[in-house]
């Protein structure tokens, strides 16, 4: 139609402005201008759909670009010499360890960081110095006795000899070597490292004493204040409970309240009162409820701080009108006939919803809950006034321990100052919003398979 | 027993008199002539029977958790030390509060102090004993509950009718707890706002110039008293929201008219999804996005061309926002463009213009109330948009135009006044609620206005 529209007429006679009358003479002399303001209003168009998915293109770019790094850890291959003396453990506690005596935890306080730092000592023995020897233990990760204290630990018979493993480095030179940054021209790197540890880092490098791998620090741990040692399983854990409380609240309260105003509510002021509420509910900002969350649930009913469960309670209320009305259109979608055949069975006005209409609108009912269910994932708002923003090192181990959310960590890591946190957040958010891609295709694939067109 | 463990317990028993009740219902019709003769399926038996032992026994458990603190305090009170109880009953739950804590693992053996340990005992006591007298009491309510139903099954027994009722009655409640919802909203802001618009003058809060809730901890202190002025956030909000608006509203709208209008029907069905994505995004990704990002990029480029940009300029939280509720205009403006009726474009065709002087001269008037309303919808978001603004945007409450500087927002205030340690009768944290009501108030008639809108043009097409 635009097309008939926007060019003239083809095979028309060349016609004269003489024979013209006066109006047409007009629309001709308009025409020219008029096409290209057709051409440009959907030039407009266009650039505006460009540049949205634009700015979503580049979003997603930037994040990904910055993330990627944090899913890598770099490791330096390091000979660990494990004097007792300098582990503070007794020959006593070996034999021990070593007949099966004495539990392998006896020895989880020993001082394995003074083993790493002696074996830092020995792999560069010309540093001297307080202050050198303090930026050298600085290459490693304050993490790394940890995996040293876990092998001795599997194996107590490398105690009193020399191991050489592999310990995670510090985060700084990690991303230098993730980068394949030149080391050997430290004026040109972007880093807070000085010029010497870069030099001990070429070092490192040249002898093939470093090695990226793949960073499951990050799925293991809660959070920390060291950047290579922070993971985000405590607050995957934490929005898993979190969700599971939504769903097993707002699930059943939604179904049964739009069962109630789709197949049995009387046009009354109380049914246009709850419809109208209803529908304000869905556009009320996500911080309210947090309010009402702090005033009602946490000040007056007492439940604890920083819990999953008023997390839960919180979301299910801001996920309920979600749910509620897409159930009522699943609900409505189901043909009139289906309840008339079934009442002329003699099914009761409950049998009817119960054996007839909800199973055949389940799947777009399930579909409007996963997307609800979606929306509760990725909300921080609200959270943070029920105190959802602690500093999660554990694993939360139930719905009433302390616990953070996937959004909230990342909120939080994006305060942090050190620069490894922004890999660590844009990583989170990779990890956030593959959940959320993984559920709106539940959802999609849900409609797509069961959904049924009358 | 614990109240979970009494709460399965319950269950449990209502399990097996379901299957008792359904088992007894068969006898009866086996008894009378077969299952023809019975008024209600065995099944509507099994389920009274099961709901006459799990519902009394509930109510019992709920009304028990209500009073026992109560009852338990008002029995304990004259353990209190005279000592501590002359000073006053702030100094009794004080002191009562510090016994709870030490008696919270069940052992108070260990405490020192002869008058707290006394009182830790007598809790504990206290508490045994009631809850075992409460697990006794649910467990013979239940099991009287589930014999006096089953004794009442017989062949004409309206079983269904009873059931259906308490289905009924469970499906209503459900219904209304969207009014309770509002209601907890309205009731727990609105309480708190008035216990600071005790503290602080209501004039004062809205007509203020200046904003710095630091009040003083202690009475001696000196300084910082803290002002609630609260016009700086008003503007800031507003500042921010007209920014996003500015840039939702020109780009949403274009997208809705070509989407609608000329793309094809493979153009549509790709691009309309890709465009929801970005409803979809959680909005700490965008304030994420926009604080180390957009906000730099746009600093970078101000001393580029010679400008001061602040580091979190109202320009680049506004921007991201507006990014954020494109979707939203457009979706809702789409809606209203394609329910305009082709009758209408047809008659604009068959007078010679051409298709986007149809648009502008027809579509757009004709569904301007709809997208009115979807541009009020999408501002009521802007406002209440928290995660982007206290990411994106400053603490510093300014009163200042400038898109370039820093300013802050309702929502970032209370996200400051209300995480960290607090105090919770402060005037710094129940300014928060005042915020909150103020909030509420705003984006509940934003969204009331654009539902009447939206509908009133609804019903004139349909």
């Amino acid at each position: 139609m635009s097309d008939q529209l926007s060019q003239p007429a083809k095979g028309a006679p060349e016609r004269t402005a003489s024979d013209m009358s006066p109006t047409t003479r007009q629309v001709t002399a308009g025409l020219a201008r008029r096409y290209a303001a057709e051409k440009r209003f959907r030039l407009y168009g266009m650039f505006a759909i460009a540049a949205s998915l634009a700015f979503l293109a580049l979003l997603l770019i930037s994040i990904v670009s910055k993330g990627l790094p944090a899913f890598t850890q770099t490791y330096m291959q390091l000979d660990v010499p494990l004097e007792l003396e300098t582990l503070g453990i007794d020959q006593q506690t070996v034999d021990g360890l070593l007949d099966g005596s004495i539990s392998t935890q006896a020895i989880r306080r020993a001082n394995f960081n003074g083993a790493i730092r002696q074996g830092m000592r020995e792999r560069f023995p010309e540093v001297e110095g307080r202050s050198a020897t303090r930026a050298l233990y600085k290459l490693v990760s304050s993490g790394a006795e940890f995996d040293l204290a876990a092998r001795v630990m599997d194996d107590p018979s490398v105690l009193g000899n020399r191991l050489t493993l592999w310990l995670p480095s510090d985060d700084e030179i990690g991303a230098l070597v993730k980068q394949r940054a030149d080391l050997s021209a430290p004026d040109t790197l972007v880093t807070r490292l000085d010029d010497q540890a870069i030099a001990w880092g070429a070092e490192l490098k040249d002898a093939g004493d470093f090695d990226v791998r793949f960073n499951t620090t990050f799925f293991k741990n809660g959070d920390s204040r060291e950047p290579e040692l922070a993971g985000i399983r405590a607050a995957l854990v934490g929005s898993a409970y979190t969700l599971l409380i939504t769903f097993v609240l707002s699930f059943p309260i939604a179904v049964a309240a739009a069962i109630y105003l789709e197949e049995f509510a009387p046009k009354n002021r109380w049914t246009d009162l709850v419809e109208v509420n209803i529908n304000n509910l869905a556009a009320v900002p996500s911080i309210v409820f947090g309010l009402l969350g702090l005033a009602v649930f946490i000040n007056f009913f007492h439940l604890p701080r920083s819990a999953p469960v008023v997390g839960g309670i919180v979301l299910s209320l801001m996920t309920l009108p979600t749910i509620i009305i897409s159930s009522r259109a699943a609900l409505k979608s189901v043909p009139p006939s289906i309840r008339e055949a079934a009442r002329g069975l003699g099914a009761s006005d409950l049998q009817v919803v119960f054996h007839h209409v909800l199973p055949l609108a389940m799947p777009g009912i399930l579909t409007g809950t996963i997307i609800g269910l979606a929306q509760a994932l990725g909300e921080t708002a609200p959270l943070l006034m029920i105190g959802m923003v602690a500093f999660i090192v554990d694993i939360p181990q139930g719905v009433t321990d302390s616990a953070t959310v996937l959004p909230v960590q990342v909120y939080l890591w994006a305060d942090s100052p050190e620069r490894a946190f922004t890999e660590k957040t844009s990583a989170a958010i990779m990890v956030l919003l593959a959940f959320l891609i993984a559920m709106n295709a539940l959802a999609v694939m849900l409609r797509k398979r069961f959904e049924r067109r009358w | 027993m614990s109240t979970s463990q009494l709460l399965i317990i319950a269950l449990v028993l209502a399990a097996l008199a379901f299957f008792a009740g359904r088992a007894r219902a068969w006898a009866v019709a086996g008894e009378s002539g077969g299952i023809r003769s019975l008024h209600s399926l065995p099944i509507h038996h099994g389920a009274m029977v099961a709901l006459w032992c799990l519902l009394p026994a509930l109510v019992v458990i709920v009304g028990w958790k209500l009073i026992e603190p109560a009852y338990i305090s008002a029995v304990v009170a004259d353990t209190v030390p005279a000592e501590v109880s002359a000073k006053g009953r702030q100094n009794v739950s004080l002191y009562r509060n510090e016994v709870e804590n030490l008696a919270a693992d069940g052992d108070v053996s260990d405490v020192t102090d002869e008058g707290k340990r006394l009182l830790g005992e007598r809790l504990i006591a206290q508490r045994s004993s009631s809850r075992i007298a409460l697990s006794l009491l649910v467990i013979a309510i239940a099991l009287g509950g589930a014999a006096f139903a089953y004794r009442k099954i017989a062949v004409p027994m309206r079983a269904r009718h009873s059931v259906e009722g308490a289905v009924r009655f469970l499906l209503v409640s459900s219904a209304s707890i969207a009014i309770l919802t509002t209601l907890g909203i309205v009731l727990s802001v609105l309480f708190e706002s008035m216990r600071f618009f005790q503290q602080v003058n209501f004039v004062e809060f809205v007509t203020g110039t200046s904003w710095s809730p630091q009040t003083a901890i202690r009475a001696d202190q000196i300084g910082s008293s803290g002002s609630f002025g609260a016009i700086p956030l008003f503007t800031g909000t507003l500042l921010i929201s007209a920014i996003a608006l500015l840039v939702a509203v020109p780009f949403g709208l274009m997208s809705a008219i070509y989407l609608a209008e000329y793309a094809s029907p493979r153009v549509r069905n790709i691009a309309k999804p890709l465009l929801e994505i970005l409803a979809g995004i959680p909005t700490v990704v965008y304030g994420f996005f926009a604080a180390l990002t957009v906000a730099p990029a746009m600093r970078d480029f101000g001393q580029m061309i010679g400008l001061s940009v602040s580091s979190e300029s109202a320009l680049a939280a506004g921007m991201v926002m507006g990014i954020m509720i494109i979707p939203f205009v457009s979706s809702l403006s789409d809606d209203v463009i394609t329910a305009v009726p082709q009758a209408m474009r047809d008659g604009s065709y068959a007078l010679g213009s051409t298709q986007s002087e149809t648009v502008r001269k027809v579509v757009i008037p004709a569904a301007l109330p709809g997208i009115v309303g979807g541009v009020l919808l999408a501002a009521s978001r802007a406002i209440g948009e928290t995660m982007i603004v206290v990411m994106a945007a400053g603490l510093a409450a300014n009163l200042t135009a400038n898109p370039l500087e820093a300013v802050t927002t309702v929502t970032v205030q209370i996200v400051t006044l209300l995480t960290g340690d607090q105090e919770f009768d402060s005037a710094k944290t129940l300014a928060a609620f005042a915020l909150g009501l103020m909030l509420f108030v705003v984006t509940l008639v934003l969204n009331v206005v654009a539902l009447y809108v939206v509908r009133r043009y609804r019903e004139q097409y349909e």
